[in-house]
């Protein structure tokens, strides 16, 4: 019996492994719980995202929407829960994975050019003892077009400005040629050409079929750029396409009173002449 | 010259000059990536636990081999590491606090065991406490096949792993991301500061070691804009440095090899620091006077030009105590300036009354250029 039961398990364990769980998804995370020092900052989460969406993530600050993308790279343990890339572990998609961290998450004074650091998006695909050679080069360089700034490849990194420097994560996450795609508050801080070279590189990524997830600071765009969307607070307030989500009641239970003033901005003001008016009934 | 040449001809010049050019290669090398991980005190503690490590080397091997000498410093020294290590995660110990104490506990068990060691009435004990400072004329050829199999090993590694290290020096999280063992190239690269102290025991001892690994690095790093170019002029400062030093000890009797070495690298360190182009600290004085001059100067033209379009008169002249007021300071020297590049000019306006000032032609093109180029990014 005993035997049996640890045979059992075993094949679960590997079905959940090698074989596919949720493999219409291009994200699934199922009961993920993330604590630091035994507070959870990440409590029960279920988020699932359909393939070929530009998702946003939205939340207050210290939500916890870093460490979800952390968690679903791996680069954070959970206490609980499973997620699954497109059927499979983040492990065994690495490759089909692209990771734009946060602007603030390195010395921006390392001694090293733009091109090198777009080039690093290659380093997972080189062999071990392999250099970036030629090819590496070639590649990195179109991706530097593609955020128009090949007139910056050889330029240090520490003289960039804060756009800039958010264009070059991005080239290095495009050189990884990945399905799915993370980023963490692409567009904060960054200048408003910046920010329209990221958002139309994004929705050419969905358009090409990949999967876009960005963690967005902006209430006020999110319905402009995205076409899905998670509302985050320690758990999942609400998630799924971003017009029915995106309502008063859920920013509402997501921000506390702090969104009273942004929800006048954000729902009284672009409302159409024909929607119905609470003062007319 | 000749002084030299006669310097350079002897055994133990020789040896001494091959130990500094294995020492500057070996700190060079591994110090580049200690200071970009900010890890200068991490290093200064590796290097004061390699003197109980010295002394265990001594005790097992029963005389002064080198062999034993090193390995044990090695041990002492990646057992430290590890020690602030365990103490920092487990406990709520900050990581500098973690370092000093460990720091202490193994440079004071070290000198016990040292003065221990030399309380024995035995001959061979001869001169431990010279990996204090270090003696580079002890050196021994055999010392050289020693130190030069270390550091081949550790170049090699680097060279072996350079992507690696270099984005875990980098961007460790985004390194974690496209899946390379990020806790193991972390502690190889601790590991390899050891191996540097252990190189410098017999040159430049484990008090000043640490500043033998740095002081390349960060004098490298003033001059250069790639971590490639970084390690290689590194390698290059080391190998001045740890000849300079070796030489003077070697020509002069009895000054220390250690300080003197550490002496020439810090000289170049300050050099760096003072002169090197765009990180350079009388560079950046420079850049930053030269700034509010043009600064000045674009705020004029453009101040001048808008005066004169919102008084619809591109002949507006305007007085220097009212650009003064607008400005919120003397105005003269900028309307001086660029007067001499012929932008604006002086005008009599009315007796009486304060000195007057009109864009010239060129003056308008100049602001009309400068206001073209005013982007909200630098705004
Ligand atoms: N490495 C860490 N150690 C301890 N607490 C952390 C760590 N990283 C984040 N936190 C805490 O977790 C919470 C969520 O952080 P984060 O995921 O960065 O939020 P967000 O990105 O939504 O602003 C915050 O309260 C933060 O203080
Ligand atoms: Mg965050």
């Amino acid at each position: 019996m005993a035997l049996f039961s640890t045979l059992r398990k075993r094949a679960a364990d590997s079905a959940s492994y090698h074989g596919l769980h949720e493999p219409d998804l291009a994200l699934h995370v199922e009961d993920l719980t993330v604590a630091y020092e035994g507070k959870p900052v990440l409590w029960d989460i279920d988020l699932n995202v359909p393939p070929g969406v530009m998702a946003a993530i939205i939340g207050p600050n210290g939500a916890g929407k870093s460490t979800l993308l952390k968690a679903v790279l791996g680069l954070a343990r959970p206490t609980a829960g499973h997620v699954c890339i497109h059927g499979r572990s983040p492990r065994a998609q690495r490759r089909r994975i692209g990771y734009v961290p946060q602007r603030s998450s390195v010395d921006w004074d390392f001694p090293t050019t733009v091109l090198d650091v777009v080039m690093m998006g290659r380093y997972g695909h080189l062999g071990w003892l392999r250099w970036p050679g030629a090819r590496e080069r070639e590649r990195a360089r179109r991706a530097l077009e593609t955020v128009q700034m090949e007139h910056l490849a050889g330029r240090q990194i520490s003289q960039l400005s804060g756009g800039q420097q958010q264009r070059v994560f991005l080239a290095r996450a495009l050189i990884q040629e990945a399905d799915v795609y993370f980023l963490d508050e692409p567009m904060a801080g960054v200048d408003a050409t910046t920010e329209r070279v990221i958002v139309g590189l994004l929705k050419e990524l969905r358009d090409a079929g990949k999967t876009v997830i960005v963690v967005h600071h902006d209430l006020q765009t999110v319905r402009d750029y995205f076409d899905w969307l998670a509302i985050l607070n320690v758990r999942v307030v609400a998630q799924g396409r971003v017009a029915d989500v995106y309502t008063g009641e859920h920013l509402k239970r997501a921000y506390g009173g702090r969104i009273a003033l942004l929800e006048r901005e954000a729902f009284e003001g672009p409302r159409g002449p024909d929607a119905p008016q609470e003062n007319d009934a | 010259m000749t002084g030299l040449v006669e310097l350079l001809s002897d055994y133990t010049v020789q040896n001494v000059a091959m130990g500094a050019v294995l020492l500057g290669i070996a700190s060079g090398v591994l110090g580049c990536f200690a200071v970009l991980r900010q890890q200068s005190l991490l290093g200064d503690t590796l290097a004061h636990a390699a003197l109980p490590g010295v002394c265990i080397g001594f005790l097992i091997a029963g005389t002064r081999d080198m062999g034993w000498i090193m390995a044990g410093a090695l041990g002492t020294s990646i057992l430290a590491a590890l020690f602030v290590l365990a103490l920092t995660r487990r406990t709520r110990i900050k990581t500098d606090a973690g370092l000093g104490s460990a720091l202490g506990l193994t440079f004071a068990a070290g000198v016990v065991l040292l003065t221990y060691i030399q309380g024995q009435s035995n001959a061979s004990q001869g001169g431990l406490d010279t990996f204090l400072f270090g003696q580079a004329a002890a050196t021994l050829r055999s010392d050289l096949w020693l130190m030069g199999g270390v550091t081949i090993a550790a170049v090699a590694l680097v060279l072996g792993c350079w992507k690696q290290f270099k984005l875990v020096t980098f961007d460790p999280e985004f390194a974690r991301a496209v899946g390379l063992p990020v806790a193991l190239l972390e502690t190889v690269l601790t590991a390899m500061i050891a191996l540097a102290v252990v190189i410098g025991l017999q040159m430049v001892g484990v008090v000043l070691m640490t500043s033998m690994v740095i002081a390349p690095a960060v004098a490298a790093r003033q001059w250069v804009k790639r971590l490639e170019h970084m390690v290689l002029l590194a390698v290059g400062v080391g190998i001045v440095s740890g000849l300079v030093g070796a030489l003077i000890s070697a020509s002069v009797q009895n000054l220390a090899t250690g300080p003197l070495v550490v002496l020439a690298a810090t000289a170049i360190v300050a050099v760096s620091i003072l002169l090197a182009p765009g990180r350079g600290v009388l560079w950046e004085q420079i850049r930053h006077w030269r700034d509010r001059r043009t600064i000045g100067q674009r705020q004029m033209l453009t101040t001048l030009y808008k005066l004169a379009a919102h008084h619809r008169d591109p002949d507006y002249p305007a007085e220097t105590g009212m650009l003064d007021s607008f400005h919120g300071t003397r105005t003269q020297r900028a309307l001086r300036q660029l007067q001499r590049r012929g932008l604006v000019e002086p005008v009599a306006h009315m007796p009486g009354e304060g000195r007057h000032w009109v864009l010239t032609e060129a003056g308008r093109r100049e602001a009309e250029r400068v206001l073209k180029t005013m982007t909200p990014e630098m705004a």
